[in-house]
């Protein structure tokens, strides 16, 4: 009988770890990865605030993809069975409320965090050179959301998903020339009906997450190749310790910033679980009441209104005027211009990386003009999302001496101008500014 | 760190000016009573049953509601089998109705809905008042008006179920106001208890996890804070010698 201490069996199990991990790492790359991307993946040190919204948006992501799992098994994705199976989730599954909730909650949660990402990039020009790929494969994610929650809020058949598909399938059918047939073909009928809920689910379910979760992958890997930027804009690689070649400013991502996104995600938990268990609705944001009952092809709502993360874009749709039509060429009225515009005020945050002049990255350093830009974009911003959520005559009419024009969409052509010259004036007015001296070391 | 403070107060406060746009634009919309909502209150829940049964259930389904879950709200299975169960239904089954949907459309113009998720739908006050605003008009089909439904024609498709419990109102066309003409078994203050109860149960059916949500939620939240101390700390404790 060997009577071994318990230090003995610790080392024994140590031993045969260590060589388990030998044995993998001759085959697969293992401990070399956890190094690159976690243990000797140097980050500044001064990450402040903005910074917890990267990991939250990958949080999310896999919260949206587990919930999503247990959704598809209950869920019927059939126009005479989708609703019901919704409700059956709702009340006969067990903890499918609490699911479904999670989901519904995460989908706008998503955009929460991932409008404050970018929001931070902004701020502290992550996507200026060597970052322009991470902000472009950034901007990839982002539309691919925008895909996401579009599909998605099909899937429970209330009347919201059933009329909101219907206005959007049917901008398609603007484009000149092919909208007709493109919007047809995305319907996969001449209206939104069970062929379009088929073909949704398949998206959302499966072509959609693939791209999304390859994004996600290409976004960190370009990430760990150049290095994340922080609050100052400098590059802490400039500055390394001469024997070890350690950035002077940078810090091992884990164990430090692990800990500290922990912290994060607890606090974005508390966030997340109050709106989940006391305010699902969240006052009909998130879960539109309209959308408790279900879809019906002959009646369509009062006022059809997106879901609150498309509302900016949607605004500007409805503030452009349509195209009149050129009665004696036979060029007929066209919807055009709303939609072109509307497509262009998502993807002109792509071209951010190249209107960006300004010979400093962070708004630490930058001057009054470009703040006051940035203040008037972060406004606009906001009150095209909330027109975007009322019927455009929310605000009344103006009197006969500005020709009975709607208010708010008088507004919201005056927010359209400053939304986009806060971007195609950009080259001008960053070079312009007049900015600070850049630090050689990060402030904290 | 200055500016982004000042930028957080400039957007903090457009923000509140918008919230008071919407505000002041809600007070304009159509005027509904407050719905006594208390999901506490088992024996409310179980008079709205009650009268659901016996005057909802003939015309509306409630076919995602199973009678079984009236045991959350105080009833035993004898209870639910001898008081609610009258076409030999099982307690496990959902609350369906025999009428036929084209039938009924014949009828009524419409078939009745669903009252499953109706209050999530339109929302409890919207329930509450609308059982309250019946009043007598000739000039509709069904002989009966209501304002709270369509505020701008007054017309409804429902006939008033319950008119023997509240009486008649008839519409007073120089104050806009309705008054009882006709009074009905029940006096007002009893017929609007009536109506509570009933919005209560809807309310109830609408959403039968809710009770266990907001119950849960405060677990949650405990567990969380408890574990942003322990989390916190950890941080700390790594970050000491990072300055």
């Amino acid at each position: 009988m060997t009577n071994k201490t318990n230090a003995d069996k610790k080392s024994v199990v140590a031993n045969a770890l260590g060589q388990g991990l030998e044995w993998v790492d001759a085959r697969f790359p293992l401990s070399s990865n956890i190094k690159a991307h976690l243990t000797e993946y140097y980050a500044p040190k001064n990450f402040n605030f903005w910074y917890f919204f990267g990991s939250l948006s990958l949080l999310v992501l896999v919260l949206q993809i587990l919930t999503g799992i247990f959704l598809t098994m209950h869920y019927k994705p059939d126009a005479m069975l989708a609703f019901a199976s919704v409700e059956y989730i709702m009340r006969d599954v067990p903890w499918g409320w609490l699911i479904r909730y999670m989901h519904s909650t995460g989908a706008s949660m998503f955009f929460v965090v991932v409008y404050l990402h970018m929001f931070r990039g902004i701020i502290y020009g992550s996507y200026r050179n060597p970052r322009e790929l991470i902000w472009l494969f950034g901007v990839g994610i982002f539309l691919c959301l925008m895909g996401e929650a579009f599909f998605g809020y099909l899937l429970p058949w209330g009347q919201m998903s059933y009329w909101g598909a219907q206005v959007i399938v049917n901008l398609f059918s603007a484009i000149p020339f092919v909208g007709p047939d493109v919007s047809e073909w995305l319907r996969g009928d001449y209206l939104v009906s069970d062929a379009t809920l088929n073909r949704f689910f398949a998206f959302h379910v499966i072509a959609l997450p693939f791209v999304l979760v390859g994004l996600v992958a290409a976004h960190i890997i370009a990430l760990h190749e150049v290095g994340s930027n922080n609050p100052d804009g400098i590059e802490i690689k400039k500055l390394k310790d001469k024997k070890t070649g350690i950035p002077l400013d940078g810090i091992p991502f884990h164990p430090y910033y692990t800990v500290k996104d922990i912290v994060g995600v607890v606090v974005f938990l508390m966030v997340f679980s109050t709106i989940i268990f006391f305010a699902p609705e969240m006052g009909g944001y998130f879960l539109e009441a309209n959308n408790f009952v279900p879809a019906n092809p002959l009646v369509t709502p009062a006022h059809i209104a997106p879901v609150w993360y498309f509302t900016p874009y949607y605004s500007i749709l409805r503030a452009v005027p349509p195209f009149p039509g050129v009665g004696f060429l036979g060029i007929p009225p066209s919807l055009f211009p709303g939609v072109a515009a509307m497509g262009l005020s998502v993807l002109i945050f792509a071209l951010l990386p190249w209107l960006d002049k300004s010979p400093v990255k962070s708004i630490r350093y930058r001057g009054r003009l470009y703040k006051q830009w940035l203040a008037a974009f972060v406004v606009s911003f906001i009150v095209l999302g909330y027109l975007g959520t009322e019927p455009s005559n929310v605000w009344g009419q103006f009197g006969p001496w500005f020709g009975n024009a709607e208010r708010a969409t008088v507004v919201a052509r005056i927010f359209m101008l400053v939304y986009f010259a806060f971007f195609i004036l950009m080259p001008w007015y960053s070079k312009k500014d007049k900015t600070l001296a850049v630090p050689e070391r990060v402030t904290g | 760190m200055k500016n982004t403070i000042k930028l957080g107060l400039s957007v903090l406060s457009v923000l509140s000016a918008l919230l008071f746009a919407q505000h002041a634009l809600a007070n304009a919309a159509a005027h509904l009573d407050k719905a006594p909502i208390d999901a506490s209150n088992h024996e409310s829940l179980q008079r709205g049953a009650r009268t659901f049964v016996n005057n909802c259930l003939n015309c509306h389904s409630a076919n995602y509601m199973r009678y079984n879950r009236l045991l959350a709200i105080g009833l035993t299975e004898k209870q639910i089998k001898d008081n609610l169960l009258f076409a030999g239904e099982k307690v496990g089954d959902t609350m369906k109705v025999a009428i036929n949907p084209e039938e009924a459309k014949k009828w009524f113009g419409v078939a009745p809905p669903d009252l499953s998720v109706e209050v999530r739908a339109r929302g409890a006050d919207w329930v509450y008042s609308y059982m309250r605003a019946f009043y007598r008009d000739e000039t509709s089909t069904t002989g009966w008006g209501n304002c709270v439904f369509d505020p701008v024609s007054c017309k409804v498709s429902m006939p008033h179920v319950l008119y023997q419990m509240q009486g008649e109102q008839i519409m007073n066309h120089e104050t806009h106001q309705l008054e009882l003409s006709k009074p009905g078994k029940l006096a007002p203050a009893e017929y609007d208890a009536l109506v509570g109860d009933l919005t209560n149960f809807l309310a109830f059916m609408a959403e039968p996890a809710k009770q266990q949500r907001n119950h849960l939620g405060w677990i949650v939240l405990l567990f969380l804070a408890v574990l942003l101390v322990l989390t916190y700390k950890l941080k700390k404790a790594y970050w000491k010698d990072i300055h």
